[in-house]
Order: C-alpha cells, then structure tokens, then sequence
C-alpha cells in the first residue's frame, strides 16, 4: 500500500455555495414532470393497537382523489428491506396493527397536496388499543410486548468479548475487572445515566419523486437519499427489475445525518403509485410529519462504572445498557450499538466489558443520527471518567493522560479485537490546553467563585471510527446485500478528461451538504494540475456514476475521495505517456501542474490539458497502437477504518437562582488526519458541535406513557441556532493515516462525537460546589436547577 | 401542513375589512400571520376567510401623545422595540417586543397581533398588563375600550368579540419617578423563545420609597396575569433588594401554574418569583 501524503490543503471557497445561497439549489421537490400526483398517508394516533378495519369509501369519492391504497393492495412489496435484518421489520403500511404513534396506516394519491391531506383526515381507522411499549427498561422487565405474541421485547444484546463470534476471539474482561473491584486501593464510581432519543432535523425533510415508464418498463425516481445506488438495489429487487433499470438520482440532498440512510414505505410506495396509476407520483415529507415517518437517534439508559486506584489508573470500564430500537428493524438499527462498541474504551488503554441490549418499544423506529453509536458511548466513557476523576480529586485532564493510549502503541489494538491506525492522543490534548491555558481558565474559575459565581469547566476527548473497513464487515451488515447489491462499502471513483481538456469526476457517494464537488475537485485538481475550476464533479446519479454505496459514517474522503485520487493516478499515467510522445521525452520526467504538463527540470517544455486532450481523442496524433480516450475509474477497499480523535473543551456559567447555562467558551482541536479542504474540515466540525450541543443543552424526543410524542414540532422540540452558540475556536493537530494514500481520516461526525459530554462535564463541574455529581441531558434550566436543589436537599 | 381550504381577502380598508368580519362568522383577521399560519397549517385554526388587514393604510404608526403611546394594529415587533418613545415611556414594552421570537418574527409580527393571539408564554401580554394598557376595538357596530386587566380571557382566548379588530394599543407612559422593565427565561435558556416564566414590572419611587407598583407574569398560568399580591407588598417598602425578595414571594398568589414541558408546578412557582424580583429590581434602577 502506498503512503505518500498529498499536499493538498487549500482554503479554497465551495464551488456548491453561489448557487445554494441565491436559491438555485435543485431539490426533489423543485423538479416538476408533467401530470404528477401528490402521496399522503393516514398516520396512526395509537402507538399499539389492533386495526379492525379501515373505510376509505369516502376518501375515494372525493373529487380529485386517485387511489387510496391500504397493505392489502401492496403486501407482496414488503416489508422494507433492511441491511440486518433483526427484529420485526416495517411493513409498508400497516398490517393488521400499528406499533408507533404516526405509523403509516393508508397512503392516498390525489392531484395536489391539500386534496390529498383533506381525503387522508377521511379515512376511517377503526382501531382497538392494545398495552403500549414505551419505556426502555420496563421493555426488559415488564410482560408487555411491543409487538403482540413475541417472546421478548430484547432482539439482541451485544457483548465486548464475544461481539462477532468465529471471528474474533477476544478476552473476556470481566473477571479481572471483578477481581480489581477487590482491591482496597481502588475506587468504584458508576453512574446511571440516559442518552436521551432524538429527532434527525435536516432542513431539507424527506421527499420522492417516482416515475414509472410503461414504454420502456423501467422506473426513474428522485429522493432525497444519502445512497442512491443501495435505493436503485432496493426498488429494483421489490419490483423485479434488473438494478440498471432503475435510475436513481438524489439531486441537492439540504442534509441527513444518517436519516436518509434508510429505504422507507414512501420511496417503495411512490413507485407502486406511480406503476399502477400511470402517472408520476410524489411525496413530501411536513416538518412536522418529519418526526413520525423519519428514523430517530439515540436513545440508550446505561450505567457506567469504573474501577480504578486513587492514584489515576483505569482498572475497569463496564458499561451495561439498554438501547432503544424502537418499533421496527430498519438499515442498521440493532447494528447501530456496534458502532458504538467500536469506540467504547475512547482513547484509553484499558480493560472493558460492554454490554448493551437492544429492546423494541412502541416508538419510532431508531437507526444511524451523525454519530450513530458514537456519540453515546463516548458519552458514557467521558462522563464517568470526570466522575471518577472528581472521587479521586485528580484533574480529569491528567486522569485522561494517564490512561491514555501512547503514540508508541499505534497501531493498536482495541480491547474488541480492531486496529487502531494511526494516534498521538497526548500531543492532541496538550495542544488544546497551551491553546486555552487550561491553568489560567482554573484560577479564573477560582477567582469567580470567591465572587459567587459559578463557572463550569468540561473537558471531552474522543477517537472516531471512519469509512468503516476491511471489506469482510459486509458480512457484518456493511453492505448492500440485502438490497440486492452485494457491495462491501468500497469507495469509486471516476475522472474523465473532455475533449477540451476539462474534467469530469463522477463519484458513488453524493453530499447532504459536504462540499463534496469542492473537495474532490481539489484532489483531481492536485493530482493533475488541471485548473480547479475547470474540475466538475457530478454525484447521485445512478445512471451514469460508477457503484458507490453512499455517504455516511464519515467515509466520503477517505473512501471514495481515495479511489478518485487513485484515478486520478492512473489518468495521470496514461496521460504522461501521451505528453511524453508530444513532447518527446520520458514518461517518468513527466510533471502535471499549473493547467498541463513539462519535463522535470525545464518548465518551458509544457503542453497544456486541451492540447493533451485533443492528443487522448485523436488517436493518430498519439503514441504508437494507444487507446483513445482520457478516463479513468478506480475502486477503493481499505484495509482498515481510520480512527480520527479530538479534544474538546467548554467554559460555561451556570445561574444557580434559574437553572439557566450559558456557554462562554467552545474549544475544540480535532485530529482527522491530512485536510483537503481546511475550511470544509472545520465547517463540519462546527455542524457537528452544534448538533451534539443541540444533544447536551435542548433536544429531546419526549414520548409520554402512552406513546405520544410530546415533542413532534419544533416549538417543542429546540433545534441549535447560531444565535444560541457562541463562535467556535479550532485548532488542529495531523496525525496522517496509512489507510489510504492521501493520509485523510474523516470529519463529518467528529464534533458530534465530541461535543455533548463536554458542555455536560462543565456544566456539572460548574455546579459541583452544591455536591451534584451528575446531570441527564438535555440541560435544560429545569433539570440544572432540580439538581442543584435536590444535591442541597 | 395543509391546511383546509378557505377564502382570502386583502381588505383595502378597515370598513371593508370590519365587514369582511361582521359577514363571515367563521372569519379571522390576519396581521403578521406569524401565529395565524402555522394554526392553519396544524389545521388547528381552520377559518373560512383570512381577512388580511396588512395593506390597510394608517394602521402602522407610534403616536405619543404626551402622556400616552398608541400603537397601531400593524406596528411590528421590531418597530416597538426600536421606538425611542417606547423605550423611554414603556420600556417593558420595549424589551418584551426586543425579546418576542427571532429576527424574521420580530419584522413581520405585530404588537397588537401578539396581544390579540393571547398566547399563554408571549411576552408583549404581560407589558401591556403591567403598564395598565387600554386596548381599543372595532367592528361594524362601533368602537369599545377593554382594559387589559380585563383582556386576557384564558389560553388563546381575548375579551375581543370574533368580528373586533385590535386597532390599537394605548400605553400610559411611565413618568418622572417610575420605570418598568421585563426580563424571562426562554424555552431555550436565556431570554430566547417563548417564556417559561416571565415577567414585567412597573414601579413608581417617592421620596425613596415605592409609591406605587404593578408587576404582571406570563408563562406560568393559564394566561398573563397580574400579580396584585406582589404589588400590594412592595408599595411602601424602601425597595431595597430584601423588601423586593420578600415582595416577590407573593408572585403566583391566586394563580393555577401549569407544569409543562419546560418546568414542574415548583419550577415555575419559583421562577416567577425569581423573574418578577428582577424586573421591579430593574424597574426600580430605571426610576431612579
Ligand atoms: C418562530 C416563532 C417564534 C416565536 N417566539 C415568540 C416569543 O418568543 N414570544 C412571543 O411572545 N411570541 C412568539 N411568537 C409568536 C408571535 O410573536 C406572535 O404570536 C405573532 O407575531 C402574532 O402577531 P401577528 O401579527 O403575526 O398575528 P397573526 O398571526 O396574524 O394573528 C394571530 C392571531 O391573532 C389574531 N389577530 C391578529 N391581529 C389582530 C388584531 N389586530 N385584531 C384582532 N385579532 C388579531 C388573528 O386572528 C389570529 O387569531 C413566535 C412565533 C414564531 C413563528
């Protein structure tokens, strides 16, 4: 494998942001085709109950209406494919009983929007409610099932040891923690603590357009998906058509988070809309539908405890969990723990027993939200080490330290049996505390308590897991299988020199918002010395991109942006041959830069990219018997995931009459290896802590006893604004990885990962003078002042 | 978010509008449409007719009188909290409208519409209560006034009749000796978004002492009410930060708080006592 690192790392300005700014962003539901009708579903108010039946006889005679279809018409065409299969998975539309509140029960077609809601709100749902499934430990203990006849509500639990049994022989790390536990020079602290559900919020919300042509049987759709390709595989495999007959295209994609990482009812439904009426069909997902027809994120209840001696050192880190699923399987749900397993000791040398069940409740489906796993289990990890650090009254930068993997131990070994690639954990947190002079923000923080104010100071670290790797974790569920698209998540890429010595890069994966069309521009443009604006970069498009399996779990980069740099190489190669002939040298002495190529040593000796083009596509100008054309397309299958870290530092000011926290201060400085793009690094970086601040201080999906979402608006469910944040400061550390040939980790959920456990470890050691230890996020002044009131009981 | 079908009319005037209104029972009147949408959507508020009064001419103007402001049906938010006349003769009034909602909200929303709309958390309720505000109406059949003490009726429900206009708001300004003030914390911590619990003051010193107060809270009950225990306790006192304290203690007297998303009973009991401390605190600095 080669290593040469690129020096790539321009601050080069979005080529994606003239247009989406003034507007001109094309989005699923700005495209128009002629003759459209519009979907809306019947949505169940029980989160558990028998369907008895359903009239629709009067949704039908409303002018307008086209269809209304229930499961009886579309049962064959289910359930909704997902990628681990564990659990009950979704049928289309409900089948005989609903099992969430806004479960899809009937879906109607009708020729615009406001007909298609007024004849959905008269369908008729006779229905008999049955015991409901909320509450995630009462899903252990209690008789109630989440769906009716099933043994247990827990599908799974996962264990550290034994995780991919056959694959991995790991030590199991319980009796030796057991046997420290013993020890009368240890401390044990544990802690309970929620990870509370929440609600994926793109801006963009769901919506699918489908196309069905009777003439050349075969379907077109555009959705609002992070994988087009695994879509294309789906439908495909529904309808019983090759995958090259459907095409695919997610347009401009306003963010996903991992929300649109799924195949839900509507995309299938659309296309059996529009195949049986003949006509087009759309749907667009309402805001606030968003939050009952959308998988959710998070939602884990576990203790964290730690052993470990007076002095600093980590004997043990257990975790025992339970994780809520929700009502059905979807993509990765029951796999989305794993994830989390992956980094469950964070960046620390020590022994780990992990266990986390995974329950099936009467509640939206939860399944990948930017981080997928990750942020919950360095949740866990960071907050009970600061517990522990405060027990023992050592600095929890130094208890961190202290336990630290070394740069020498890279690439190391986890204690789940993965291999780390490349860290220096050390380096990374001194920098961030030269950067905020971490003992000036402690005496100021002395200095305001003496004045009676009570300022908070939470420190988090994290390491990330990337672009999920080798490719045998396919058959782990990382891949397309059950689509019918037998893939591991390899990454392609393809570049295309015109004719006029312009560049076209057609990639697998497609941004939600990434930049993806800046940065993959930077790299051909690196690698080829072609102009970065003479570089288009074209995604989502089944039709004409090469296979990819999507974007998610950071990868793009370092997957695919590999894999387009690798074809980037091989065009390179063909090209110097040609530029050789043309200019009568040496292949090896030919240099790309500045526009085209010269000879090592004698910049004047060039040829530019039109001249060479024109070369490519004449064959009788070329070298001797070559093949015409300039492209190239490279697959790219790591050997390993990368593993990004970071540390993370807030200052806050907790009001301790209201309850009520302000952040005065968010340092972060993230490692994620090479950055192509600086800017676009740290634009995710800001995304991401704001979502996982959104996680720490004001989201929270709130289900009553019944199954009711409290919170299915956004007047009752906060999302992060700017105006509640105050400005980042970044800095950076760059710990290249060998993974792949441009040293590059992955950024996309790094902030989230890092962020939610910080502003919780200030705020608690803002408040830590009243004796509390601990506070269940979000933090809202309510939950900050109860704690405050009951540590004074 | 589609909401039933229904008519709209952009009325040219205000007779045509109070027509519009007095002809069609199921009609509502539209200013800013900041609150009014979004119910349509929800299909929570489904009027036949939207009677849009937004182009009515003479309706968007601050007149100080001397002794009184008069804030017309379309005064936005943002005209409110930047008035010069409002924030030195109704400064409550000022800082609520400052704190109403976000930057698009602020320049579209109106003053009056928030009123009207009765929100049980908005802020500009609970200034006009303090400030003993008069709320002028019209319809068809003639023109009343309503006190706002006898406005705010219950949760999105106003002493105005279906077909009445709000087609002003008349503040009495604070004068030599009295300041008001308002301050809340917000649904999303700070003072952003609607109250939790907020609270506006009014107070009048003599002679270092406090002659003459009202105090209103919004967020905590089923409407924005006045605090006459807490008045009645400060008048008298030397204002001092004690007798403020003790005073504030009497905030929710009388009224039933509602636990909600964002606080229990105890929470909010203890907020309004915390947010009207500091708003007569701050009225107080103002008026001295
Ligand atoms: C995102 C967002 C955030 C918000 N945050 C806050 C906040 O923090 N604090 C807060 O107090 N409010 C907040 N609001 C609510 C908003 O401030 C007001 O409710 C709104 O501006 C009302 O004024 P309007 O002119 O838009 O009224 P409209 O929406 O047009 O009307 C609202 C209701 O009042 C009636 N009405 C309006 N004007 C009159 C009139 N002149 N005479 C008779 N009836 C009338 C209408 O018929 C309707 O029933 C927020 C709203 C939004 C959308």
């Amino acid at each position: 494998m080669t290593t040469s690192v690129s020096a790539m790392g321009g601050i080069v300005r979005r080529k994606e942001d003239p247009a989406l700014i003034a507007g001109r962003g094309q989005y699923v539901d700005d495209i128009r085709l002629n003759g459209e009708a519009v979907m809306a579903f019947v949505r169940s108010p029980f989160a558990h109950a028998r369907i008895n039946s359903i009239d629709t006889a009067a949704a039908e005679s409303m002018p307008g209406v086209l269809a209304v279809y229930t499961i009886e018409d579309v049962r064959d065409l289910g359930p909704v494919l997902a990628q681990v299969p564990v659990g009950v998975l979704r049928p289309l539309l409900a089948d005989g009983a609903v099992h969430h509140v806004g479960e899809a029960v009937a879906a109607v077609v009708a020729e615009n929007s406001y007909v298609a809601r007024d004849a959905a709100d008269s369908v008729m749902v006779d229905y008999d409610p049955l015991p409901a499934v909320v509450d995630m430990k009462a899903a252990v203990t209690g008789t109630d099932r989440a769906h009716e006849g099933a043994e247990s509500n827990v599908l799974v639990t996962w264990f550290s040891h034994d995780w991919w049994p056959g694959v991995f022989e790991l030590e199991d790390h319980r009796p030796a923690i057991a046997e420290a536990k013993q020890r009368d020079d240890v401390v044990v602290v544990s802690q309970e603590m929620l990870n509370q559900r929440l609600i994926p919020t793109a801006i963009e919300p769901r919506a699918v357009l489908a196309d069905w042509n009777h003439g050349y049987d075969r379907v077109k759709l555009w959705s609002s998906t992070q994988m087009p390709h695994a879509l294309a595989g789906a439908v495909a495999k529904t309808f019983g058509l090759p995958s090259n007959e459907v095409h695919v295209v997610a347009p401009e994609v306003g963010g996903g988070f991992g929300a649109k990482l799924n195949i839900y009812p509507d995309e299938i439904l659309t296309v059996f809309a529009s195949k049986d009426l003949n006509r087009p069909v759309r749907w667009t997902e309402t805001r606030r539908e968003s939050a009952f027809s959308t998988i959710q994120g998070r939602g884990w209840v576990a203790t964290a405890t730690i052993t470990g001696t007076r002095d600093g050192e980590i004997l043990g880190y257990e975790l025992d969990g339970i994780a809520d699923m929700g009502a059905y399987s979807q993509n990765f749900t029951v796999a989305i723990p794993v994830l989390g397993l992956f980094v469950a000791q964070g960046q620390y040398d020590i022994p780990l027993a992990w266990q986390v069940a995974c329950v099936q409740t009467n509640t939206q489906t939860t399944d990948a939200y930017r981080g997928a796993g990750r942020p919950e289990a360095s949740y866990y990890i960071e907050r009970i080490i600061d517990m522990y650090a405060a027990e023992i009254g050592m600095d929890p930068t130094e208890v961190r330290r202290k336990n630290f993997f070394k740069k020498e131990d890279f690439p190391a070994t986890t204690a789940i049996g993965l291999t780390m690639d490349s860290g220096d954990y050390e380096t990374n947190l001194d920098t961030l505390i030269a950067d905020v002079d971490y003992a000036g923000l402690r005496s100021m923080q002395a200095a305001a308590r003496e004045e009676g104010r009570y300022i908070g100071i939470g420190v988090g670290t994290y390491v990330e897991v990337c672009g999920f790797a080798p490719s045998v974790l396919a058959e782990f569920g990382f891949g397309w299988d059950a689509y019918g698209m037998p893939t591991s998540f390899s990454g392609s890429g393809l570049v295309r020199i015109n004719p006029d010595g312009s560049a076209t890069v057609i990639i697998g994966t497609g941004p939600s918002g990434q930049g993806h069309q800046t940065t993959w521009a930077q790299v051909v443009s690196d690698r080829l010395g072609i102009d970065f604006d003479n570089v288009r970069v074209t995604h989502g498009n089944t039709a004409e991109s090469p296979t990819g399996v999507g974007t998610f779990g950071s990868r793009s980069a370092a997957v695919d942006g590999a894999a387009t740099y690798e074809a980037a190489e091989k065009v390179s190669k063909k090209a110097a041959d040609i530029v050789a002939h043309m200019l009568e040298a040496s292949a090896d002495d030919i240099r790309f830069a500045d526009g085209g190529a010269h000879v090592a040593g004698s910049p004047g000796h060039k040829v530019t990219w039109a001249e060479i083009a024109e070369v490519a596509y004449k064959p009788h100008k070329g070298p001797e018997g070559f093949e015409a054309g300039l492209e190239a397309h490279a697959v790219f299958s790591p050997g390993n995931a990368t593993w990004p870290f970071g540390s993370h530092l807030a200052v806050v000011e907790v009001d301790p009459e209201t309850g009520n926290v302000e952040i005065l201060r968010y340092v972060g400085v993230d490692d994620c290896g090479n950055r192509i793009n600086p800017m676009i690094v740290d634009g995710q970086i800001h995304g991401g802590i704001a979502q996982g601040i959104g996680q720490a201080m004001f989201e929270e999906a709130i289900y009553d006893e019944d199954g009711n979402l409290l919170t299915g608006s956004l007047i009752d469910y906060p999302i992060p604004t700017a105006g509640d944040l105050p400005a980042f400061e970044l800095g950076w550390t760059n710990t290249p990885t060998d993974v792949n040939p441009m040293g590059v980790k992955g950024i996309g959920e790094a902030g989230t990962i890092g962020s939610a456990q910080t502003i919780v470890n200030a705020v608690v050691d803002a408040v830590s003078p009243f004796g509390v230890k601990h506070i269940d996020m979000p933090l809202r002044p309510k939950r900050v002042w109860d704690a405050i009131q009951k540590a004074r009981g | 978010m589609y909401p039933r079908s229904f008519e709209y009319v952009a009325a040219a005037s205000l007779d045509e509008a109070l027509s519009a209104l007095a002809d069609n029972p199921g009609a509502k009147v539209m200013t800013g449409g900041m609150s009014l949408i979004p119910l349509m959507k929800l299909r929570l508020f489904s009027p036949s007719l939207v009677v849009d009064i937004g182009r009515v001419p003479g309706l968007d103007a601050i007149d100080d009188s001397g002794d009184q402001l008069a804030i017309g049906a379309l005064v936005r938010h943002a005209a409110t909290a930047s008035s010069d006349a409002v924030k030195s003769g109704a400064a409550a009034l000022a800082q609520a409208a400052a704190l109403t909602g976000d930057v698009q909200v602020r320049n579209r929303g109106t003053t009056c519409g928030a009123i009207a709309h009765a929100d049980i958390a908005a802020d500009q309720t609970a200034a006009v209560l303090a400030l003993g505000a008069t709320m002028v109406a019209k319809s068809t059949s003639g023109e009343r006034e309503i006190a706002a003490a006898d406005f705010f009726v219950d949760t999105l429900t106003s002493a105005l009749e279906p077909d009445e206009i709000l087609v002003e708001v008349r503040v009495p300004k604070t004068g030599a000796g009295s300041g008001s003030a308002y301050g809340k914390l917000g649904r999303r911590g700070g003072q952003s978004d609607y109250a939790v619990a907020g609270a506006a003051a009014v107070v009048t010193m003599d002679g270092g002492n406090v002659a003459a107060a009202s105090v209103a809270l919004t967020g905590v009950g089923t409407k924005p009410t006045l605090a006459a225990g807490v008045a009645e306790a400060l008048v008298g006192t030397d204002g001092s930060a004690e007798a403020v304290a003790g005073a504030a203690g009497r905030a929710t007297e009388g009224v039933t708080v509602l636990e909600d998303l964002y606080g229990s009973e105890e929470y909010k009991s203890h907020l309004a006592q915390v947010y009207a401390a500091r708003a007569i605190n701050a009225a107080i600095a103002a008026a001295t």
